[in-house]
């Protein structure tokens, strides 16, 4: 039995995923998991994801949630270098800038999704602006921070790219695609950042997949 | 080895979360503290404080050229800097039970903390530091979650001993401060109709390492003060 995938890749979670995959060249299947129809809460995934959240990850018998602890294990296992844990200070800027996209980035990001993307496209609904401008305010103070890191290094964690950088591009996907795209325009170096995360071959590759997922 | 430098109020829980990793792998250390000094005051007294940590949050912390900040990022740095025979909490060695240690870490940031920590602002935090009563919708939506998270945590915990697997980990270590502030609330006979997680939680809360962590503002371990 090979790697599997259970989610959407429109997912950010599971678009964090498998950029990694991507990164380190294994093969795995990707398994949809039918969210508007509830399939995320039912015993089979539950089984598989106790949270009823995607992603889902199995490796032969190993059964793993939790996009960023997942991020590891495949970065890890496929002997990538973008954790740096063969060095004590490298590896404690990756993880400081990890947590700092989960507790800041994403945090304010997956709101402004939610509003932008899910409820129109997936709920019929209309966004509630009022959350998504108190998100987009608390996305520019952590832009902030970010242009003030990045004017000084190339990548967040120092001068090599790591899992910090790439864990922030399934967000910055769809702030690139939302309104509120031109709310990079003011940070010329998180700008010019994420334009190199882009560029990348396995981002590329699963911002398609994104792409066709919400099609 | 000079002692390495946690900067933040011991009570804290995210600085909680640092020292009690500290203890567990038994490094030198100073806590630089000042009762109720966020790190935006702490600044005033010393420039350098706000380059430690840009989101003016809490903790900072400095091993010589080292400055790190998120409680969790550094706990990690400690937990792999000291690791010995006796001390081994990430499990990194090994590919398995590493993912465990990582997934319950992630679990606990982000399924147990956000439905945990608003009833200890509610109950404690904010009465306490700021003289607002509990928002009981806030306080009840929040048991409802927590509830539901540990009905996955007794299912864990009743097929190992720990969270990641039959050893103890950072994963565990990581519930410590916001479970301790948690059991201080009206809300503490939640954990009773949980019997494995009322279990664990009592094997981790009367570790060594979290005795000196009472949290209390008369504890300061170690700690020098500034202005």
């Amino acid at each position: 039995m090979g790697i599997k995938v259970y989610g959407p890749a429109a997912s950010t979670n599971v678009a964090r995923v498998l950029v990694c995959l991507e990164e380190v060249g294994v093969e795995y299947e990707l398994v949809p998991v039918d969210m508007p129809s509830g399939e995320h809460k039912r015993p089979e995934h539950l089984a598989r994801n106790p949270f009823g959240q995607v992603p889902a990850f199995q490796d032969g018998d190993l059964m793993l949630s939790e996009s960023r602890a997942i991020a590891k294990y495949i970065l890890r296992k496929g002997g990538s270098q973008l954790l740096r844990e063969c060095n004590l200070s490298e590896s404690a800027m990756v993880d400081v800038w990890l947590e700092v996209e989960a507790a800041q980035f994403s945090s304010a990001m997956s709101p402004i999704i939610f509003q932008c993307f899910v409820i129109p496209v997936v709920m019929g609904g209309k966004p509630d602006m009022k959350v998504v401008e108190e998100n987009l305010e608390k996305l520019k103070k952590a832009l902030e921070v970010y242009e003030a890191r990045l004017s000084k290094f190339k990548y967040l964690a120092g001068e090599f790219v790591s899992l910090a950088d790439i864990s922030h591009f399934p967000t910055a996907h769809y702030l690139l695609g939302s309104p509120h795209a031109s709310a990079i325009d003011a940070y010329p170096h998180v700008k010019a950042w994420i334009a190199d995360i882009m560029a990348r071959p396995s981002v590329k590759k699963v911002r398609e997949l994104m792409k066709m997922a919400s099609a | 080895m000079a002692p390495v430098k946690v900067f933040g109020p011991a009570r804290s829980t995210n600085v909680a979360r640092v020292l009690v990793c500290l203890e567990e792998v038994g490094a030198e250390y100073e806590v630089v503290s000042e009762p109720r000094a966020p790190c935006q005051k702490l600044a005033a007294a010393d420039d350098s404080i706000l380059i430690l940590q840009p989101f003016g949050q809490i903790p900072a912390f400095q091993d010589g050229d080292v400055v790190l900040f998120e409680s969790r990022a550094i706990a990690k740095y400690v937990l792999r800097k000291y690791k010995s025979a006796d001390a081994d909490l990430l499990r990194e060695g090994n590919l398995k039970e590493a993912a465990m240690v990582d997934v319950w870490t992630e679990v606990e940031a982000h399924q147990y903390n956000p439905a945990i920590s608003p009833i200890v602002y509610e109950c404690l935090v904010n009465p306490a530091m700021r003289g607002i009563p509990p928002n009981q919708k806030v306080v009840d939506e929040s048991l409802e979650k927590l509830k539901k998270v540990l009905d996955v945590y007794e299912a864990r915990l009743s097929k190992t001993k720990f969270l990641a697997g039959d050893f103890l980990s950072f994963a565990d270590l990581n519930h410590f401060p916001y479970t301790y502030y948690f059991m201080a609330t009206p809300h503490a006979a939640v954990f009773d109709s949980y019997p494995h997680v009322k279990a664990w939680w009592e094997s981790i809360v009367s570790r060594p390492s979290c005795l000196p962590r009472r949290l209390d503002a008369k504890h300061r371990v170690g700690s020098s003060e500034k202005g």
